[in-house]
């Protein structure tokens, strides 16, 4: 702890976590190495995430698979993770760098509530993990990015808001629906036909896992849901009494009714 | 060159003691009451934005008597200590006990080398999955560390409110029962037999709340209205 005798208090003060590691633990940061120059040894990659709004809310999906190069690293990993009570963030990238931004962003958004006294506006949030992908940038420089997806439900305007993210930290809003990763392009082929305005919840989650399987379909680095290990996609809903993770058995259900309709109609492609 | 008085180690410590006891003396008192259902966090406040009762971290609460800036930027270093302790460890290993030591110091370095002392009384609270893994502590302005048991009063008139508190504690009661208790013992030096909801501050550390309310962020804030309802419950 710093001493609070220590000096003008006031003119240290943050209430920003990240900050305040930056002056008294920068080697904590996930991204503050500067990286000698070289190959990076090859590492877990985390795939596609989903995120699309609904009647009353937003939600989030991602598929369970980690690679690294061709050699599947993970079947069990999670992509998608509640950042505080009322937003949720998918990472797609690398995924150890993506893990520890997480948490940092986590630990963030509560650090903040709890000296402040008061939640951080959703627009706010967004800025916040903008700037720690821009704080990732010399890594990413390296070929070790990591993109996350951002959704949350905006309590002043009651509605799911959704935002995207480049490697430079740029954020950008997103309507309707949007995706992350490698298995991204199939996945929002599959969204635009399935997304509908006003959709409920429970049609909402089914869209997600089925733009997820036409992902896993075509792109090898993401995974499909999984009956023999009875692993299912990662949903979290976000609307206004907070986030909730779709209990596995919903999951199970959804996915098992995607394959069977997909079986019945007998197509290849 | 003007001469230096001599004073002795004893009076200065002494004189300081005084000092910060006085300020302590004058404000409101708050009270920490461990129950069945958590801990029951209790202050005398007016102002429903000044707070003395906060969140350190996951099952650890914060409440403090004295002045407001000084015992503000105790609570804020706290948070911080927490913080980067259960992010480069894990969030197991932030206890109140570890907390509470680094307030020692913090308090004890200021007693002795600072100016002036800090005027305030500091509890850190921890909830346990049972009753007896509850950790109270009591710090005070010269950075002595009290465990407590059951109870922790702090403030003005903290040998009247004790009095009526360690009366009637009971490590079976219920929060609104705690709450009432508290209620009553606030209002040890007032005509009325118990302070009304509206002027008091009021937090709560749930036990076990992962399984009751699905997070394990035991702290709850309780506004005028949940202490309205909490206290219509049976006796």
């Amino acid at each position: 702890m710093q001493d609070p005798s220590t000096g003008p208090l006031a003119t240290q003060a943050t209430s920003s976590f990240t900050e305040h590691l930056q002056r008294s633990r920068p080697e904590l940061l996930p991204f503050s190495q500067s990286l000698p120059a070289g190959m990076v040894p090859s590492s877990p990659h985390a795939t596609t995430i989903v995120a699309l709004t609904y009647a009353g809310g937003v939600l989030m999906a991602g598929d369970r698979r980690a690679t690294m190069g061709n050699v599947i690293a993970s079947r069990h990993i999670e992509k998608v993770f509640p950042a505080d009570e009322y937003s949720v963030l998918g990472i797609a990238g690398t995924a150890g760098l993506a893990i520890d931004i997480t948490r940092l962003f986590q630990v963030e958004l509560e650090h903040y509530e709890k000296i402040e006294g008061t939640l951080l506006s959703l627009v706010g949030k967004a800025n916040r993990l903008g700037a720690m992908i821009r704080g990732n940038l010399p890594m990413a420089m390296q070929g070790m990015a990591v993109i996350p997806l951002f959704a949350g439900f905006d309590q002043v305007s009651g509605v799911g808001r959704l935002f995207s993210y480049d490697v430079t930290g740029g954020r950008y809003e997103e309507q309707e629906h949007h995706s992350v990763g490698s298995g991204s392009v199939f996945a929002r082929g599959a969204l635009k036909k399935l997304w509908k305005p006003n959709l409920t919840e429970e049609s909402a989650v089914a869209v997600a896992v089925e733009a997820l399987y036409d992902a896993a379909d075509d792109d090898s680095a993401t995974g499909g849901p999984d009956p023999v290990r009875q692993l299912w996609p990662v949903v979290y809903t976000v609307n206004r009494t907070g986030n909730r993770r779709v209990p596995e058995r919903d999951l199970a259900a959804i996915a098992g009714a995607i394959v069977e309709s997909r079986a019945i109609a007998g197509r290849e492609a | 060159m003007t001469q230096q008085f001599y004073v002795s180690p004893e009076q200065l410590m002494k004189d300081r003691a005084d000092f910060a006891r006085k300020g302590i003396a004058r404000g409101r008192s708050v009270v920490v009451i461990s129950c069945a259902d958590g801990i029951a966090l209790i202050a005398e406040n007016p102002s429903p934005s000044l707070h003395k009762i906060g969140e350190i971290y996951d099952k650890i609460a914060f409440a403090a008597v004295g002045k407001y800036n000084e015992f503000e930027s105790l609570r804020q270093a706290g948070v911080r200590y927490a913080d980067v302790r259960g992010y480069s460890y894990d969030r197991e290993d932030v206890t109140a006990r570890g907390l509470a030591s680094v307030y020692a110091q913090s308090l004890g370095a200021v007693f002795t080398a600072e100016q002036k002392p800090f005027e305030v009384e500091l509890a850190v609270a921890e909830v346990g999955l049972a009753q007896e893994q509850d950790h109270l502590y009591r710090l005070t302005f010269d950075g002595s560390i009290a465990d407590e048991n059951g109870f922790v009063v702090m403030g003005g008139l903290a040998d009247q409110i004790s009095d009526v508190v360690s009366g009637d504690w009971d490590p079976e009661l219920s929060l609104a029962g705690a709450m009432r208790l508290a209620l009553r013992a606030l209002a040890a030096d007032k005509e009325a037999d118990a302070l009304p909801a509206t002027a008091v501050e009021a937090a709560v550390l749930y036990r076990a709340s992962e399984s009751h309310r699905g997070s394990r962020r035991a702290f709850r804030r309780l506004l005028p209205e949940d202490m309205t309802l909490l206290l219509a419950e049976e006796a």
